[in-house]
């Protein structure tokens, strides 16, 4: 069923996009994490321009996380003060990445720089994140008791000055802390169509050393405004929200995120995550092995 | 396009008619309009017309015709990606002021046999004789190299196609050509020209004009993303923030 995208201006397959919508969406559901570090790739690789594919993909992730922050404002699992502070940073953070963006895209190398910054933040956390499951599942194996990490927060956020009390996260430190954090995703967001959640999760965890019970719902909850805001500032910039695109992505997703939390109830967190670790790892590598192969493509058109 | 274009591009075929003794040529196209709607996966357009001698005698040697549809002159920024430490970056650049967003020629013989190359030069007849008017300090080896690009680029996009030989000439007095439109056509003002060529000569030329705009919802997209882009920004919001929501909360009832 081919279906003609208004804003790029070419027509795709509806179902490929649907389905694509809906793997995304299964992942997101079963790992907790919005999916846009899937969505645009793979928008790329299908042929959208790279710019219609990171300003659609940001609707997406909306979609994607309202049911979960729903949720977890119901069971009181969302620091709103924290999540404020985090927003406030995460849209002055979406501001520069416009102005980001429209630099790189100035001087051409906007392709390239989202292609680094992929496996930059993929190859990362991914590595982390393996590292830590097998760990997991070694512990898990061997009846083994891993030792409960200290929760603290890094000497350089205590280092901050100004500090307030953030109670549903059981900290008093410094709101420039998740101010800067939220920037660093903002900027991330508006760059890549991502949600930041592969971030903010660790971050909020090591770096600020908030409680586990707040961590997903703060996350969910500052990752829904800001690409929403985001949303808002590819329609005002750059003009490459593609509705009828983002339409189809959502009919996916929302469907595959709801399948994707009942598998999540049914399966050990220890397995989802060492699943999610291989997947963002092989997004890494295919990204990487993007930049280092000869590309299809030598030469790229602009107009002016 | 403005008149004055039109007159621009309309010149040759007047001056050529303005000769009572030279053959005329009354073309046509299938679609004076094509529209681009929700389904639209490009479209295939028949170019077709007679030749008139006058006084009705054909020449012995049977005469060429070539059809050539042209879509809107686009200023671009060409980039060439070279290895730069290890990973593939946009180096190099060139611009051009006039590279024609489609173009698409079909001729009833090989376009080198039907004119020299000075000929298809003047009259821009396939894809390699293209003016595109270079306007950044590239040396002409390298204006070679991306012209090359560009052409291969949007050759397989289907943006410029060459249909050699199949123009077929009926009696030699009807013609029949027939051009695809890629999906990925960009809305504007396209000009479908024909020529007749007698002994690597064009005798006689017409325009036709053909307008392709997109409509009914595909065209208010288009139009609300450009125009009142905070409205377009809330609606896709609205429905990300709907849809989400709507899913959740079936999915709480099961």
């Amino acid at each position: 069923m081919d279906l003609y995208l208004p804003v790029a201006n070419l027509s795709v397959n509806a179902l490929v996009i649907i389905a694509l919508g809906g793997v995304v969406g299964l992942l997101s559901g079963m790992f907790g994490v919005g999916g846009g570090f899937l969505t645009t790739p793979l928008l790329i690789f299908y042929g959208i321009p790279p710019t219609v594919a990171a300003a659609s993909a940001a609707s997406q992730v909306t979609g994607a996380s309202v049911s979960g922050v729903v949720t977890h404002m119901a069971r009181g699992t969302v620091d709103v003060r924290m999540g404020g502070v985090l927003i406030a940073g995460g849209v002055v953070g979406a501001s520069i990445g416009v102005f980001l963006f429209r630099l790189l895209q100035a001087v051409g190398q906007i392709d390239t720089m989202i292609g680094i910054l992929y496996v930059l933040m993929l190859g990362g956390i991914g590595i982390l994140m393996a590292k830590e499951s097998i760990q997991a599942l070694v512990a898990l194996k061997t009846g083994k008791r891993l030792a409960a990490r200290k929760r603290r927060h890094h000497p350089l956020v205590a280092a901050l000055p100004m500090r307030w009390r953030f109670y549903r996260s059981g900290l008093y430190i410094s709101p420039l802390a998740p101010l800067l954090l939220g920037m660093a995703t903002g900027i991330l967001t508006m760059l890549l169509g991502v949600g930041g959640g592969f971030i903010l999760v660790p971050a909020m965890l090591y770096l600020l050393g908030m409680t586990t019970q707040s961590v997903v719902g703060t996350s969910l909850f500052q990752i829904l405004f800001v690409t929403m805001a985001t949303t808002m500032m590819h329609a005002m910039t750059t003009k490459a929200v593609d509705l009828v695109l983002a339409m189809l992505l959502l009919i996916g997703s929302v469907t595959g995120a709801q399948i994707g939390t009942r598998i999540s109830m049914s399966v050990r967190p220890e397995y989802l995550r060492i699943l999610l670790s291989a997947i963002v790892l092989l997004v890494a590598a295919r990204m990487a092995l993007g930049l280092g192969f000869r590309p299809d493509e030598i030469y790229t058109v602009e107009v002016r | 396009m403005s008149l004055r274009a039109r007159l621009t591009l309309l010149s040759p075929a007047l001056l050529l008619l303005s000769a009572a003794d030279e053959p005329l040529l009354v073309p046509d196209v299938s679609q004076r309009e094509v529209e681009i709607q929700y389904s639209f996966t490009g479209a295939d357009l028949l170019l077709f017309g007679a030749i008139v001698y006058p006084g009705g005698k054909q020449p012995k040697k049977p005469a060429d015709i070539l059809v050539v549809l042209k879509g809107p002159d686009q200023s671009i920024i060409m980039r060439e990606k070279q290895k730069v430490a290890g990973i593939w970056v946009n180096a190099d650049t060139a611009r051009f002021r006039s590279a024609p967003s489609f173009y698409a020629i079909a001729s009833s013989r090989p376009i080198d046999e039907v004119v020299d190359e000075r000929t298809a030069a003047i009259y821009e007849m396939g894809v390699d004789k293209l003016q595109l008017s270079p306007s950044s300090l590239n040396d002409s080896a390298e204006l070679d190299r991306f012209q090359a690009g560009l052409i291969d680029l949007r050759e397989r996009a289907g943006l410029y196609v060459e249909r050699p030989g199949t123009v077929e000439i009926t009696q030699g007095v009807l013609y029949r050509a027939r051009l695809p439109l890629s999906a990925r056509v960009i809305v504007g003002d396209y000009t479908a020209e024909t020529f007749l060529v007698q002994d690597g000569r064009v005798v006689a030329a017409a325009v036709r004009d053909i307008t392709i705009r997109k409509s009914g919802f595909e065209r208010f997209m288009a139009v609300a993303a450009e125009q009142w882009p905070f409205l377009y920004g809330l609606t896709a919001i609205a429905l990300a923030v709907g849809m989400g929501w709507t899913a959740g909360a079936v999915a709480r009832r099961f």
